[in-house]
């Protein structure tokens, strides 16, 4: 379920024209801002994009830009983007640190329905006047690149049929492959960039009932390169995505500093999808709500408008 | 007409690709015993004489023959009546089955097919094989070509004209050198050629045709040794003489079943497409017009159909 909280009705004139005057002549209104933005649905911000642009004559976002600074800038921009947009745009940035940000595009390939990262890949087409595929192929080698690519260029059917007897013999698959490293990648690779979701859920599943632990936990200790690391990135994404956006929320939270991309990346792209299941997961996990957790960590508007997205009234 | 002269007519009328229907019912259906008797004794490459029982029997072989010449008009007018995208799926399904002397089909439609042409064909696939095609590709081919195959199957390339010239020319040169090194490192397990092949967008790859022609001064396709990266470099760029050499394999007298297969598939998936340039290629080729080779070569209602569709928009 999603923790953002918006009207059913709402006026785009009417919000255009609050924006409007909260950026309009010397200083921000960033509050007004958070008010508004914080509480409109992708529809809806869509329909004040285009009426500020009808009534005022410039793109919203172009304004937004250049009022803002910091990580609330980037959130705010990011937020307003549609979501395909918004993936390709983060996909974009990730592929310019590929060597260490190769993971959002795994997850991004990995959590998003096959009908989703087509729009996400149509997107990028228009923005970047390239293939998302053509450029992480162009910034990675080896078995990396092949997994990634394969992981992007997918369009996985997206049936409930299982075969289990394929599920046991892919099962093995990656287990010879898993536990002597060298053999067999290629396998791990074609088992992981084209079969359905429901046909690899019951893999692993099958994994866990004949070896006894779970392929991800078995990859958490034993993946000692990137290609390995991302295979880990990739199952925890097609198995159990909430648990996998939790334990990505408690990296960046934990510890000295905060890895604030990552926080803005989670809380933008699902609190209009199921933030708030992950949000249940991770007091679960930490026994602290994760708005708290949050708010200790980062400060300013950057703060006030992720809480606003957490669903937090104040 | 003397009998000699509907002999011939008969023998005619059972040749080349599709039966000369109006031949068959106006002539052979008016023979009496006598006069059919004669003709079983006088074809023998169709009819075995049985000396011993005196009688004269259908070589079971060429009723199998003639089953798929008669058959010829219903294929291709089942074909032309399909969606183009279950179009797409079905000939990529039958081209597996068959296995490897038809995966040159994969590739045809992998890379001779527009992005979305090709995305309605993954669509359609998991429609009517509850798999993806790249899942039944990865697992139905285990030979060397299957990284390729995979890969232009998976492709969904940017569609725009924009083409960075300097990217261009570099990759015509790592082309170069991987063909140069083809003995140390054999070109189908080259990851970079794989990469330019499947994810660079068709304009792109024109310009790479291009450089690389100053440099070596040879075409590309002409320095792969490899025959499915020849096929490749051909479909994505110069389709029409893939095509027309297509064509003019199928027209040929005796040819193989699969091959005789291909004069309806090109003629029925490019009427709507290209087929004026495909025209114009293969008379420039061959020094003869299509329509006249189908019509010396082709008969009846297949012939009469497939002249018509290639004479759509002129």
């Amino acid at each position: 379920m999603a923790t953002l909280v918006a009207p059913s009705n709402h006026s785009p004139k009417e919000d255009a024209d609050v924006l409007w005057k909260a950026v309009k002549g010397w200083g921000t209104d960033e509050s007004a801002i958070i008010a508004i933005m914080g509480h409109r649905n992708a529809a809806q911000r869509q329909q004040i994009r285009q009426a500020y642009h009808d009534i005022y004559q410039e793109d919203l976002i172009k304004r937004i830009e250049s009022e803002l600074s910091g990580n609330f800038e980037k959130a705010m921009y990011r937020w307003i983007l549609e979501p395909a947009d918004r993936y390709a745009v983060l996909a974009n940035v990730a592929i310019k640190n590929l060597n260490s940000d190769y993971h959002v595009i795994v997850e991004i390939a990995c959590v998003l329905k096959p009908e989703e990262l087509l729009v996400v890949r149509r997107a990028y087409h228009n923005r970047y006047k390239h293939s998302l595929e053509e450029h992480v192929a162009a910034h990675t080698s080896g078995y990396l690149r092949q997994l990634v690519v394969g992981l992007l260029s997918s369009f996985r059917y997206d049936g409930g049929e299982i075969n289990p007897i394929l599920a046991k013999i892919e099962a093995d698959i990656l287990h010879e492959a898993i536990k002597n490293k060298k053999g067999k990648l290629d396998e791990v690779i074609r088992i992981l960039t084209t079969r359905s979701k429901t046909q690899l859920k019951a893999t692993f599943n099958r994994y866990r009932d004949d070896y006894g632990y779970s392929l991800s936990k078995k990859l958490l200790n034993d993946a000692s390169d990137d290609f390995l690391k991302a295979v880990h990135v990739a199952i925890r994404c097609i198995d159990d995505h909430h648990k996998y956006y939790e334990k990505v929320l408690r990296n960046v939270l934990k510890g000295v500093g905060t890895d604030e991309d990552g926080l803005t990346r989670v809380v933008v792209t699902r609190a209009e999808k199921d933030l708030k299941d992950i949000k249940e997961l991770y007091y679960k996990r930490n026994s602290i709500h994760l708005e708290d957790a949050v708010a200790k960590e980062i400060s300013g508007d950057y703060k006030k408008f992720l809480l606003t997205l957490l669903g937090k009234e104040h | 007409m003397a009998f000699n002269q509907e002999l011939e007519a008969i023998t005619q009328a059972f040749s080349g690709h599709g039966v000369d229907e109006k031949s068959l019912t106006t002539i052979l259906g008016k023979w009496d015993p006598l006069e059919r008797e004669s003709y079983r004794k006088q074809t023998s490459n169709f009819f075995i004489e049985d000396h011993e029982r005196q009688f004269q029997r259908w070589n079971d072989h060429c009723v199998r023959l003639l089953k798929h010449e008669f058959v010829r008009f219903k294929n291709a007018v089942v074909l032309w009546s399909m969606h183009p995208w279950e179009r797409d799926a079905r000939l990529a399904k039958e081209a597996l089955k068959k296995g490897p002397s038809s995966y040159g089909v994969l590739i045809e439609i992998a890379c001779t097919r527009s992005s979305e042409e090709l995305l309605g064909a993954r669509k359609a696939y998991h429609s009517l094989f509850d798999h993806s095609i790249e899942e039944d590709v990865a697992s139905h081919i285990h030979s060397i070509d299957r990284k390729l195959l995979v890969a232009l199957v998976s492709a969904y390339r940017y569609e725009g004209s924009k083409v960075k010239d300097d990217t261009a020319k570099s990759e015509a040169k790592t082309l170069s050198n991987a063909i140069k090194n083809d003995e140390k490192k054999p070109i189908i397990e080259n990851d970079e050629v794989i990469r330019i092949l499947a994810t660079r967008s068709k304009p792109h790859l024109q310009a790479v045709y291009k450089h690389y022609k100053e440099l070596s001064g040879k075409n590309l396709e002409e320095d792969l040794n490899d025959l499915r990266f020849k096929e490749t470099v051909q479909c994505l760029c110069t389709p029409q003489v893939y095509f027309s050499k297509v064509l003019d394999e199928a027209l040929r007298i005796d040819v193989d079943k699969n091959i005789k297969k291909s004069l309806t598939r090109v003629i029925v998936t490019r009427a709507d497409i290209d087929m004026k340039e495909i025209k114009a290629e293969y008379n420039d080729l061959y020094g003869v017009s299509l329509p006249q080779k189908i019509e010396e070569t082709a008969k009846g209602n297949y012939k009469d159909f497939l002249l018509t569709l290639i004479a759509r928009g002129g």
